[in-house]
């Protein structure tokens, strides 16, 4: 099962990457635009954090926790949105499909169709978001008072790839939803855009249901709380065992699985009508 | 669009070729532009799925940023003048304006471009009805229905999660009411601006995306204009965008009260006038350079 298993995903990665790189090229037919967009996007996903630095003009410290610590968890939390929402994002465009009928034709061409619905419209434009991201990113590290050890340095790279595939499979397995429910699309914003919002902030501002609801439920504190606490060098106020902060990779393949298995059972309720 | 149906159903058979001046043409005109904002309301009530989604977005939203602001107050507490009470309830009442009011665009607009694309501008351009009036009519018809629902439900749950202010004068929600209407205006006049510059650009997308970043800042939905610093704080409360939620929040909390009140009214007030006979105006050029391609 494994050997056919990886050739499948293979494929769909090959098929992901045809389709997307058609969508690039025909969109830097219009290089100014482009750049204009580009910039556009910058400037736009810029202003969350703005608004940060304009709250700590007023204080020093939010739920306990200093501009630089924040800035760590928006760093993240935004590149590991944006990357997701840049490689698999446009999956939420299901329901317009299911409605329009073109997802039956998606699905006689001789690709996986989930990796045709991600690649759809695929926009070098939405690497702004993390590119965003990273600029903050690299202002954090540099102004962290954090003893680097080892575990701590590979713990970054590891939180923003597990962050990333987490919020690609909420992405995936929320768009699924709409296979029975077709104008679920706002739902899904709230754990994405949502989501992102709520891990720019520190778990110390937020009732504790809340953040054993986003531990337990949507596993969204293992993409960039949990690894931080370690990294950070700070106390977790749920208490859980320190194994927690080490768990975002097994978090990652858990939420792929559960995305994986719904897109299937998604796909096997639908019944195109026809037209 | 499909669901653009019931709305021109309604106006289908246009009204008296030439009602004349007096009051009876004006009854008819203004009977027709409610039949209009009805017929709006309708076809927003129509998707009610999508509504209820909606709804539940705004409460995440909701909770996410009014415990992120609990703690700032916490931190500072009366900072800006708002108890920490108030500062909580700033961000249910803004979440229950922000698809009212349209802060973001949308609306009107999304089926004005349509239209752009599609050519049936010219149609609209040549119907008996005021172009800027129809619009306007079918977004305040759009902004009541919101109301009602991503308004109330946010605004509820918010109330029985946080401690929040409501107002304790029962006239305040009266004058509430009347600010949002303004407000709504107020937007109306600026997105109908960003619309019409698809007559010049034939695609009002890119405009519609930097206005989307300046009026989600100069709201002060991102956060209260009175957190703003230096020249930033002393220019926000003047530009169009204060009316949309700085001053539906003030009346609301009961910041402006008395001579205070009727200022913030008066300047919701004159900048719908001054963005919807801007409006008007940019209207009259657009007509004036319309070609129509046949076919």
């Amino acid at each position: 099962m494994a050997e056919p298993l990886l050739a499948r995903t293979g494929w769909a990665v090959r098929s992901w990457w045809l389709c997307a790189r058609m969508w690039m090229r025909s969109m830097m037919a219009y290089r100014a635009s482009f750049a204009l967009n580009l910039l556009a996007s910058l400037v736009t996903h810029s202003l969350d954090f703005v608004v940060l630095v304009l709250m700590f003009r007023h204080t020093d410290q939010l739920g306990g926790w200093r501009l630089p610590e924040i800035a760590f968890l928006y760093a993240t939390a935004t590149f590991a949105l944006g990357v997701a929402n840049m490689l698999v994002g446009s999956v939420d465009g299901l329901g317009v499909r299911i409605v329009n009928g073109s997802l039956d034709t998606m699905l006689i061409r001789p690709a996986p169709a989930l990796a045709q619905l991600c690649a759809e419209r695929f926009s070098l434009r939405r690497i702004g978001r993390p590119l965003q991201a990273l600029a903050v990113l690299a202002w954090s590290l540099a102004t962290l008072d954090v003893h680097w050890t080892w575990d701590r340095v590979l713990l970054v790279p590891a939180l923003l790839v597990c962050g990333s595939v987490i919020f690609g499979a909420i992405y995936v397995g929320g768009a699924t939803v709409q296979f029975w429910w077709g104008e679920s699309k706002e739902i899904q914003n709230s754990f994405t855009y949502g989501g992102a919002t709520l891990l720019h902030y520190p778990p110390t501002i937020f009732a504790k249901e809340l953040v054993a609801g986003v531990v337990f439920g949507v596993p969204l504190a293992f993409v960039n709380w949990l690894p931080a606490l370690h990294v950070l060098g700070r106390p977790d106020p749920l208490g859980l065992p320190t194994a927690f902060q080490f768990a975002s990779p097994l978090a990652a393949a858990l939420c792929v699985a559960a995305a994986g298995l719904a897109w299937r059972a998604g796909l096997r309720a639908y019944r195109g009508t026809g037209s | 669009m499909l669901n653009a149906a019931p709305v021109e159903a309604q106006v289908g058979r246009p009204p008296d070729p030439d009602p004349g001046p007096g009051p009876t043409g004006l009854a008819s005109a203004l009977g027709l532009y409610a039949a209009v904002a009805r017929g709006a309301f309708r076809r927003y009530s129509t998707y009610r799925a999508a509504t209820l989604a909606g709804t539940f977005t705004n409460t995440v939203f909701g909770i996410i940023l009014a415990s992120s602001f609990l703690a700032l107050w916490q931190a500072r507490p009366n900072l800006g003048g708002y108890d920490q009470s108030q500062a909580v309830t700033y961000i249910w009442v803004s979440q229950a304006l922000l698809v009212t009011v349209a802060v973001w665009g949308g609306g009107f607009q999304d089926d004005v471009q349509d239209r752009f694309r599609s050519g049936d501008i010219a149609v609209d351009l040549y119907r008996p009805v005021d172009f800027q009036g129809w619009w306007l009519a079918t977004d305040l018809g759009r902004a009541a229905f919101q109301l009602l629902v991503r308004g109330t439900v946010p605004l509820l749950v918010g109330a029985l999660v946080f401690r929040t202010r409501m107002p304790e004068q029962p006239v305040t929600w009266a004058v509430f009411l009347l600010s949002v209407l303004l407000a709504v205006v107020v937007s109306f006049g600026l997105r109908f601006l960003v619309s019409i510059t698809g007559f010049w650009l034939h695609d009002s997308e890119g405009v519609r995306s930097v206005m989307l970043v300046v009026s989600m800042f100069f709201s002060g939905m991102l956060l209260p204009i009175a957190l703003f610093p230096g020249l930033l704080g002393e220019l926000a409360p003047v530009l169009p965008w204060a009316a949309l939620v700085k001053v539906p929040t003030d009346v609301f909390l009961e910041r402006a009260t008395g001579t205070g009140l009727v200022g913030a009214l008066g300047f919701q007030l004159a900048w719908a006038v001054a963005l919807l006979a801007a409006g008007r105006g940019a209207q009259w050029l657009a007509t004036r350079k319309v070609v129509v391609q046949g076919g």
